[in-house]
Order: C-alpha cells, then structure tokens, then sequence
C-alpha cells in the first residue's frame, strides 16, 4: 500500500521541475522538454487518481494527452528547425523579432 | 526525481535529453505499480520511444553545444527563490499530514487493454476520431514548417 500523497507529491514535484526548467533554462531545446517533463507529472497524478476512484477513464484520458503531447513534440521541433535555419542560433535570448 | 533535477542541471542539451529519457522510464515503472499495464506499454513506446528520438536527432541535427550563461535580473533571485521553497514546503507538508486521501493498494486497477478499448471506443470515440485529425494536421505542419523556405516556390535552382 503506497499513500496516495506520495504520488501526488512525486508529480508535483516533476511539474515545479518543469516549471524551473522552462524558466531558467536558454536553450529552446531544453525548454521544450521541460514541458514535456511537466506533461508527465499531470499524467502522473492522473494515473494515481485513477487508481484511487477505480475510473478507468482516468487513463484515457492520460492516453489523449500522450497523443497531444507527440504531436505538440512534431510541431514544436519542427518551428525549432525553422527557426535555427533563419537565424543560426538555439539561445532565446537572441531570437527576439518575429521578422528579420 | 534524480532525472528530473538533472535535466535542469546539465548544460548540454543531449546530456539532458539522456536524463528525461531515464524519468520517462521510472514514470513507466509507476505505471505498472498502479496498475495500468496498457498505459506502461503506452508511454514506453511513444514518449522514451519516438519523441526522445525526435529530440535527440533534433539536437544531432542543430549540432546543438552547451548553452551560454545569462544573468538572471536580482529580483527574480531575491523573491523567486525562497518564494518557491517556502510554497513548496507547504504543498508537501499540506500533502503529507493533512491529507485523508487514503492509500492506493499496489496493483489496484486492471488496466488491462481490454477494458481501455472498451472505454475508449464507446464513449470516448468522438475525442478519439478528433485526435486522429489533430495528428493529421500536426504532421503536415510539421513538414510544411521543417521544408526549406523556397524549395518549393523557386523551382528548380538554374546553374551559372
């Protein structure tokens, strides 16, 4: 028997993760996977409530949220590439005009 | 957790692409603990599987090297800082004493495929069909945006 906080914890503690990650970090990459570091801690916390309340549809809907996450993934790396061919640099610091 | 606080750690783009791989595992590990054996099977195979390799050829790809450092305004650092510590303590201590949440019995819910198909193409089957068209237009954005600007309007490049 695990307690379900410590589940909720672990999760929150993969968002705030996320959060900082988004926050501190410079390069567009990395920023990108700390949104999909927090993706997984909702998941997560999903899953445990699931298991709580016996609702399946609980991991459904963790299933939607994996498939929006991989297309969010193919798009976002894609306008990374755009980006990196017209202007030659990943720091965001740098990419600050929407028209050169 | 010691994957995730890496992935903030680490200066190198690849370096943590290699940890977020290793949290995406032991998340699926927790999976299986509670239960949902689909779900497992399910974030193996499309996060550590297919968008970390999308990630790492990306990286490969940027020839992506270590990030520069930039100064954070003192504000952020001053306020920021022991702001989050001091939320944090308190979600976690809210969390872990003055909750009558209950516990999750290990393995508790079948989350065997079966049952999953069946809630998910009953009474999900609108979302279901709705994803399928996000994935479509995602995946011709995702080329329409990676092609080369003028590779298609230009036409054939003359030779001098």
């Amino acid at each position: 028997m695990v307690p379900l906080s410590y589940y909720l914890v672990l999760s929150g503690i993969l968002f705030v993760c996320g959060v900082l990650g988004f926050l501190i970090k410079r390069n567009i990459i990395t920023i990108f996977m700390s949104i999909e570091l927090m993706l997984n801690g909702v998941n997560l916390s999903f899953v445990a409530f699931a298991a709580q309340w016996h609702a399946l549809s609980g991991q459904v809907f963790v299933f939607f949220v994996m498939v929006v996450a991989a297309a969010e993934a193919a798009v976002g790396l894609a306008i990374i590439i755009a980006v990196y061919r017209t202007r030659e640099t990943l720091n965001v610091d740098r990419v600050n005009l929407l028209k050169l | 957790m010691a994957g995730a606080v890496n992935l903030l750690v680490q200066s190198h783009p690849i370096n943590s692409a290699l940890s977020l791989i290793a949290v995406m595992a032991s998340l699926a590990v927790e999976y299986l603990l509670l239960g949902a054996e689909f779900l497992n099977a399910v974030q193996i195979i499309v996060y550590a599987g297919a968008i970390m390799v999308l990630f790492i050829i990306t990286i490969m790809l940027l020839n992506a090297g270590a990030e520069e450092r930039s100064k954070g305004s003192r504000v952020a650092i001053l306020i920021g800082i022991p702001g989050v510590l001091i939320a944090s303590v308190l979600v976690g201590w809210v969390f872990l004493f003055h909750s009558n949440t209950g516990s999750v019995p290990i393995g508790a819910l079948k989350g065997d495929p079966h049952d999953i198909a069946q809630l998910l193409f009953h009474e999900f089957l609108l979302p279901f069909e709705v994803t399928s068209v996000l994935i479509l237009i995602a995946i011709m954005g995702a080329v329409v945006l990676a092609s080369r600007p003028h590779a298609v309007a230009r036409g054939p490049r003359k030779e001098t």
